[in-house]
């Protein structure tokens, strides 16, 4: 046991010493953590628009200042004929291009009918949707307030409310979402190389000849990064929660052996692309691969699995990370017990048994 | 060929060489000892210009080590401790590209491979990949490499580490016939049975060298009855 | 000239012989390709609702059969307490429950107006928003729907005094996937490019190899372009071949000049290459240039505008963009495919990188030491 921690502790050296790995494995949930809290928003806010009137008279300069005095536009250009209009597109300043036209006013008051025409740029098809949605609601308030009156039409309204995020925060998705995708590379992506990399030196042969067992020998080099994505997981939690007044409903100690249990998945994920990987270098691309980009897009994290194709949703299904975000979402926002996550906790422990077994089969087969 | 005076080399406040001053003539076989960590290594990375010294007089071939070390590498062949050859690449491969990037034309570089092949009598293996064969005959082919544009000066940095007395045997019979066509080797190794082949041998401790003459005087002066011992008298 | 030759007749040999490299590199970025467009949507379709109707009259079934109809929803289950909703909500199986209160229809027939309720899970403020604004669209074209019935059409006539009509340019269907494989091609390029040739000189160092390079009279440019042509040259190739499969499978329209596109392309890999060298030439592990290169990728991947435009972000983020490679291909590669828009309209971004190429490669040529 001596000779074991005396182990562990060479391996916690290796790590203090690179020390620009270090600043980079606590920078990383910092930077992560800031950039979708500010950066990552669907929000419009001061969208670029383009202004074509045909027109220019008190109501279509009316309908303009409500437009722009809302937080949503803001004008980047004044369009004065038709063919400036694909160009303005082309060149990709503006998003939107608001066309009134001639004659606007005269045509309200003697045939009781307008037309606004908005062109969108729809190559982002979402934002082209928010943008029209906005435009034509800001156009339709108008439409309302000179309307004569609306006489006696029934009418159903609806009261929305949002539960669990009442002001539908980002927060909520990008927290739990960044600590599955950082922990997951920091412990699966760190071990799978680090241990390849004692393979690919030759130093592994040195070590499984010293009386350590091998079992002893992988727990000593994982230890290490149990211990540093466990802190960042706490980091990117205290961050969430005084930044950016992320709740934390339910029960901490839970949260937080969810989290434990979700790393030494990830580890023996790690250990598991270990042995299937010869050199350092096809470690990196398997983790890269198959751990970064599907845990960033496949595991609920930024696009909603539910709209995904069948294969996709049911390929998602194997994605660890998928789990444990409901997990946490669970358990910090709608703050619910074990009794509700028991079912995803049971497939995490699943995981981390199958990954184990492999690599021991693996490891057994590459000693014989 | 090589000329060094009071060259030093320090490491912050480390000083891995300290004042060396030694020739190395023409054709002659340089051995170069001294205990791990005496500065062997330090000092030939100098000369092959790998690392910049921090002051001395040192010219090698003829040319600075400080303004000319492009000009250096030019004469120079050199084989580092490290394993220096493409594993997943194959003999031809490896000698194609180094001769490639010391500016040979192709024509001579499969003269140079199928000369030099031949002599090691390994011409069979010539499409084998280098991770398939035995570290004695890597050593022996990095060897080959070092020399396939026929440098004027060669630096082995421990070439026979790790490889069986046979195999050693054949490389310094390797050294020799190099050295008869007047190429220096510059050689080190802490073997000290190999010291005896060496025209000439400095020892090095702590950075200094101690001593330096030829086998046979150096075992007068220290009494001793083979180098193994001279060697341990100045280690001590 | 010559020198280069051999160098680049090595790195070939190596990159093609690596039996476990090739076929990552060549097909994980076309499988990711492909799943990874399929998943990034924001297309809305199959939302799970619970109905609670409390008041099951002809009116509020009406209105249930309309949401039923819809292709965005789909009845997850009802009764008659919200309580029952509100579980299957906690356990994520309904995104929404529909609660109408009983006498829904009496309201509605006699104050002309009626209230239900809509209660969102709003864990997802994306979805939630896009979730109601579909709800309100249902129940808009339900309101007309009735006050046409009540009212015996008089109500029809009554049009809008302002006529808003809208065309979605350039993309009419409203396809967000042909905004998405361009935006993942980028990252895939960019990926392949920049892992690969950060990786290769510090794996040089660790194997020793570059010590033997190091003695040798070879300059530092031709080095330099040894290393660099063969990753520009696949990730040109994996470029033209994704585009390939954009066009076949994804239907990518490819407007604009390809020309123009991997001209620009050129420049820009030029510009991740020699960061990638670069970081390769700082670092002396590969463990450790691997990390410090993923910083920056997430970092900018993020910040490019890949998933939300850049116009949403804060001025400082814009900012950092400026020095942002990812976020300039991410933006001319989407205009040149899918606008068509020429040189005259890239020309600012395209200097701009290429004044970006000649500092990235200039850093790489400056920081490779043959002396350590």
């Amino acid at each position: 046991m001596k000779r074991f921690f005396g182990f562990v502790r060479k391996e916690f050296i290796h790590i203090f010493r690179d020390k620009r790995t270090l600043l980079i494995l606590f920078g990383m949930p910092i930077a992560q953590i800031l950039i979708f809290g500010y950066v990552v928003t669907n929000e419009i806010k001061e969208a670029r628009i383009a202004i074509y009137d045909k027109s220019k008279d008190a109501v279509t300069h009316e309908i303009t200042d409500k437009l722009l005095s809302s937080d949503y536009f803001r004008l980047a250009k004044t369009i004065e004929d038709e063919q400036q209009i694909e160009a303005t597109f082309e060149k990709g300043d503006v998003k939107e291009v608001i066309v009134f036209e001639s004659d606007f006013d005269e045509k309200l008051h003697h045939e009781q009918s307008a037309q606004v025409q908005i062109l969108l740029d729809a190559t982002d098809a979402n934002m082209a949707n928010l943008l029209q949605s906005y435009t034509s609601g800001i156009i339709n308030d108008y439409s309302r307030h000179i309307k004569v009156s609306s006489g006696n039409m029934p009418a159903i309204k609806p009261k929305p409310r949002m539960l669990f995020n009442n002001e539908l925060k980002g927060v909520y998705m990008f927290v739990p979402g960044t600590m599955a995708l950082i922990l997951m590379l920091v412990t699966a992506m760190m071990t799978s190389i680090s241990i390849t990399r004692e393979k690919e030196m030759g130093t592994m042969e040195v070590l499984l000849v010293s009386p350590l067992k091998s079992v002893q020998i992988i727990a000593g080099k994982v230890m290490p990064y149990v211990a540093l994505a466990f802190l960042n997981g706490v980091a990117i939690l205290a961050l969430g929660y005084l930044v950016f007044d992320m709740p934390v409903h339910g029960n901490v100690v839970l949260l937080l052996g969810e989290t434990l249990l979700y790393i030494i998945m990830a580890l023996s994920l790690g250990i598991f692309i270990s042995t299937v990987s010869p050199t350092q270098q096809v470690a990196m691309f398997i983790s890269m691969f198959a751990l970064m980009l599907p845990t960033m897009l496949l595991s609920g994290f930024i696009f909603p699995i539910e709209n995904m194709p069948w294969p996709l949703q049911w390929l998602s299904t194997i994605i660890p990370a998928k789990y444990f975000i409901i997990l946490i979402k669970h358990i910090m926002i709608k703050g619910t017990g074990f009794v509700f996550v028991w079912k995803e906790t049971l497939v995490l422990l699943g995981m981390t048994a199958i990954f184990i077994g492999l690599s021991i089969k693996n490891f057994k087969i590459r000693l014989e | 060929m090589i000329t060094a005076r009071n060259m030093v080399k320090k490491f912050g406040h480390f000083i891995a060489n300290d004042h060396l001053t030694f020739q190395v003539r023409k054709g002659e076989i340089f051995g170069f000892l001294g205990a791990n960590g005496a500065g062997k290594t330090t000092a030939m990375r100098i000369l092959c210009g790998l690392s910049a010294p921090t002051s001395g007089e040192i010219s090698v071939a003829g040319y600075n080590v400080y303004r000319q070390k492009e000009k250096i590498k030019r004469s120079i062949g050199y084989m580092s401790q490290k394993f220096s050859l493409y594993e997943d690449l194959t003999v031809r491969e490896n000698f194609r590209f180094y001769g490639g990037i010391y500016g040979l034309p192709r024509k001579r570089i499969r003269e140079r491979t199928a000369y030099l092949l031949e002599k090691l009598n390994f011409s069979h293996a010539i499409d084998k990949k280098i991770a398939q064969i035995p570290l004695g005959w890597k050593q022996k082919l990095a060897f080959s490499i070092a020399i396939i544009h026929s440098p004027r000066i060669v630096f082995l940095d421990e070439p026979t580490s790790g490889v069986d007395p046979i195999t050693r045997r054949q490389f310094w019979e390797m050294i020799y016939e190099t050295a008869s066509r007047e190429v220096t080797v510059f050689v080190t190794t802490h073997y000290m049975d190999e010291a005896e082949y060496c025209n000439r041998v400095s020892i090095m401790d702590q950075g200094r060298i101690e001593a330096l003459d030829t086998p046979a005087r150096l075992k007068e002066k220290y009494q001793a009855a083979n180098m193994n011992q001279v060697f341990v008298q100045i280690a001590r | 000239m010559k020198t280069i030759r051999f160098l680049l007749q090595k790195e070939f040999i190596q990159i093609l012989r690596n039996r476990t490299m090739l076929p990552l590199i060549i097909l994980m970025p076309f499988i990711q390709l492909i799943i990874l467009v399929n998943a990034a949507t924001f297309d809305m379709k199959n939302i799970d609702i619970y109905v609670v109707d409390q008041d099951l009259s002809s009116t509020s079934r009406g209105l249930v059969d309309k949401f039923e109809a819809s292709p965005f929803y789909h009845l997850e289950g009802r009764s008659f307490n919200v309580e029952d909703g509100r579980e299957d909500l906690l356990t994520n199986e309904a995104e929404m429950i529909l609660n109408i209160p009983e006498g829904f229809e009496r309201d509605l027939r006699r104050k002309n107006q009626a209230s239900l309720q809509l209660l969102i899970n709003a864990i997802n403020g994306n979805a939630a928003g896009l979730i109601q604004a579909y709800s309100n669209h249902i129940i808009s074209g339900y309101n007309q729907h009735i006050a046409v019935e009540w009212t015996q059409g008089v109500a029809a006539q009554k049009q809008q005094p302002l006529e808003v009509v809208y065309s979605y340019w350039y993309n009419p269907e409203m396809n967000y996937k042909i905004y998405m494989v361009p935006g993942i091609l980028v990252i895939l390029v960019t990926i392949i490019s920049l892992f690969l040739t950060a990786m290769n000189i510090v794996r040089e160092k660790e194997m020793g190899t570059i010590e033997q390079i190091n003695v040798t009279p070879i300059k530092k440019y031709q080095f330099i372009i040894g290393k660099l042509l063969p990753f520009l040259i696949i990730a040109l190739f994996e470029l033209a071949f994704g585009l390939l499969l954009g066009r076949l499978i994804f239907d990518v329209p490819i407007v604009g000049s390809l020309w123009v596109l991997f001209g620009v392309t050129v420049v820009y890999l030029l510009v991740i290459l020699g960061f990638g060298l670069f970081l390769s030439e700082i670092s002396d592990s590969q463990q450790q240039v691997m990390f410090v290169t993923f910083f920056f990728m997430l970092v900018f991947i993020l910040m490019s505008g890949i998933f939300t435009p850049t116009e949403s972000m804060p001025d400082w983020a814009n900012k950092v963009n400026v020095i942002n490679p990812i976020a300039y291909l991410m933006r001319i590669i989407r205009m040149i495919l899918l606008k068509g828009s020429g040189f005259a309209d890239i020309w600012q971004e395209f200097y701009s990188l290429l004044i970006y190429a000649f500092l990235s490669l200039g850093l790489a040529v400056w920081r490779y030491r043959k002396t350590a």
